[in-house]
């Protein structure tokens, strides 16, 4: 996949896809859901244990 | 006509003390600094910065801002001795900038360089993470924009450009596409308005931050065109164009992109190539609907009616930018230049398909592919917690705790630059900019060298009543091919300093030392 050419498709007023929810395509294939439960699998390994306390502790002062 | 053209970024990183929200953000940061400068035997005192060619008031329309109406975050060039500021042997500045630490890349003359030596910029963070992390609680950074709640910090991209270009034709093609580019560059954020206040993901982490299109402010009121007119370079020659719209990436092809495709389009207003007009109407709100809309659908209204989406606008600047090269370099573009745009059509065609497809080279669609799993397997709402804290943690700069360097670690991220190649950029600087002459002489004479910046290099030898001052006006001068032997065989500063006196005359420049003021 990486590096591989496209044939550029029709571009201009492409038909509008998977209506308003940005969900993986509806042709997903079973690989990718098993790539994605892989990746959730790692996360989840290292994720901060305590979310909540984590988002709100995450204060910054505003920069440029 | 090249993506090639004196280029860098620079990044303030999110500070967190854990376990410890109320901690001093500038005493935190200032730790980060001087945690790094130790462990790479940098003494802050010496090796600091020359603020004699700052004017950052300065406003590209023409005018000084005067200093009374200067909001004080915008007086980036009063000295303050509690604020650690070091130049490092890559070439980089690094320093506390507000309440953040931020690294400023070395100049670079290649997107593909500009990549490499912003992924240096992590490693120093990261390095500076391990050195605090020895005493608890230790700092965490994050190669971010924005905490969710309202702030923001900057990465901010400069390129050099001709001053003869009006700056109006700079503001009349870059809005348009600074507003439609985060589509390609965008690094993804969860939550909708400055303060997530409606539950959803956006495209860009900066884009809720920009409220006007042109202007001078960078923390305030920020514009789409930044205005900030401090070369750091010939004056009368040169303008460096600060652009303050884009989100800190972790994609190498996002980043290459920014870089690349501005650059491309920067080119052609150079050349006043872009004849006709893509502008957007109400380009502020746009910026923002397009964020909000990751099915990248919502449609771009130009200025003479025709009606779009973000990923045609794109494809309209990469046509021309595509025709544009072809036609001045005979078809034979250089190796950067198709590099770019092979990535530029690749990423639009994939986006324009299923913007799912981009999820290797987009920072935005590999955050959703994994946040959308999250939602899909645990049922959980844009409002769960655990959201914003993936969110947060991908731009974690620790190897093992940033999700974004695990994602790439397993193959998931498309690698433009090797690891080694960046771990070699932590040190060394890059060869085709006066960055080398800067880099070689911190490596080379420590302790000789006592203050730098952009555009100068400080001596104090032994024996001489005053420092002398190297000016280095000309961003492509003191290259390696340049004074590379001349660094390399002196064998002190002194002697560098009389070597470069006796051929100021020759192109080899760094023009030979001034007393300093």
């Amino acid at each position: 996949m990486p590096g591989q050419e496209q044939i550029r498709p029709q571009r201009r007023d492409g038909e509008p896809d998977d209506a308003d929810a940005p969900e993986p395509a509806a042709a997903a294939t079973s690989a990718q859901t098993s790539e994605i439960d892989d990746i959730l699998d790692e996360i989840d390994g290292v994720l901060e244990t305590n979310a909540e306390e984590f988002v709100r502790g995450f204060v910054q002062k505003g920069g440029q | 006509m090249t993506v090639r053209r004196v280029m860098g970024i620079e990044t303030e990183y999110g500070i967190v003390v854990p376990g410890d929200p109320a901690a001093n953000p500038m005493v935190a940061s200032g730790d980060v600094v001087n945690a790094y400068a130790r462990s790479r035997g940098i003494r802050p005192a010496r090796a600091s910065w020359d603020y004699a060619d700052e004017a950052p008031l300065r406003d590209a329309r023409g005018f000084d801002m005067g200093r009374g109406q200067a909001h004080p975050s915008q007086l980036t060039d009063v000295e303050d001795p509690t604020l650690a500021n070091v130049v490092l042997t890559n070439g980089a500045r690094l320093y506390v900038d507000h309440a953040h630490p931020e690294y400023s890349s070395p100049e670079v003359t290649t997107p593909r360089d500009a990549v490499t030596w912003d992924r240096a910029g992590e490693l120093v963070m990261r390095e500076a993470v391990e050195r605090l992390a020895t005493v608890p609680p230790g700092v965490n950074l994050y190669k971010n924009n924005t905490d969710g709640k309202g702030a923001s910090y900057g990465t901010h991209e400069n390129y050099l450009m001709s001053r003869a270009t009006p700056f109006a034709s700079v503001v009349k093609h870059l809005t348009p596409f600074f507003v439609a580019r985060q589509v390609m560059c965008g690094s993804g954020r969860v939550g909708i308005g400055v303060d997530s206040r409606t539950p959803g993901y956006q495209i860009a982490q900066r884009s809720d931050f920009f409220e006007v299109e042109v202007g001078l402010e960078t923390t305030l009121k920020r514009p789409i065109i930044n205005t900030r007119d401090e070369p750091h370079a010939v004056a009368d020659r040169y303008r460096r164009l600060h652009v303050i719209i884009g989100d800190a990436n972790h994609a190498d092809v996002a980043n290459l992109l920014k870089l690349g495709t501005t650059s491309l389009v920067l080119a052609m207003v150079e050349a006043d190539a872009l004849t006709d007009d893509l502008g957007v109407r109400r380009p502020v709100q746009t910026l923002h609907e397009i964020s909000h809309d990751p099915t990248l659908q919502t449609k771009v209204e130009l200025a003479d009616g025709r009606r779009m989406t973000a990923v045609e606008l794109l494809w309209e600047f990469h046509d021309r930018a595509a025709a544009f090269v072809e036609d001045r370099s005979g078809g034979e573009p250089d190796p950067d230049t198709a590099e770019v745009l092979h990535w530029w059509s690749t990423v639009l065609d994939r986006l324009g398909r299923d913007p799912m497809e981009a999820r290797r080279e987009v920072d935005w669609v590999a955050k959703l592919a994994v946040l959308d799993g999250y939602r899909e397997r645990d049922g959980m709402g844009w409002d769960d917690p655990r959201l914003k804290a993936v969110d947060l943690q991908w731009s974690d700069v620790r190897a093992d705790r940033g999700l974004a360097h695990r994602l790439a670690a397993a193959g998931r991220l498309e690698v433009l630059v090797d690891d080694d190649a960046v771990r070699r950029a932590v040190s060394a600087p890059p060869s085709d900019t006066r960055a080398w002459f800067r880099g070689a002489c911190l490596e080379r004479f420590p302790e000789s060298v006592v203050a730098a910046s952009w555009d100068s290099v400080i001596f104090d030898v032994p024996g001489a009543r005053m420092l002398q001052r190297v000016p280095m006006l000309e961003p492509l001068r003191g290259t390696e091919e340049a004074v590379g032997d001349l660094v390399r065989g002196a064998p002190d500063a002194a002697s560098l300093l009389r070597a470069l006196a006796t051929v100021a005359e020759t192109p080899a420049d760094p023009q030979g030392p001034d007393p300093a003021p």
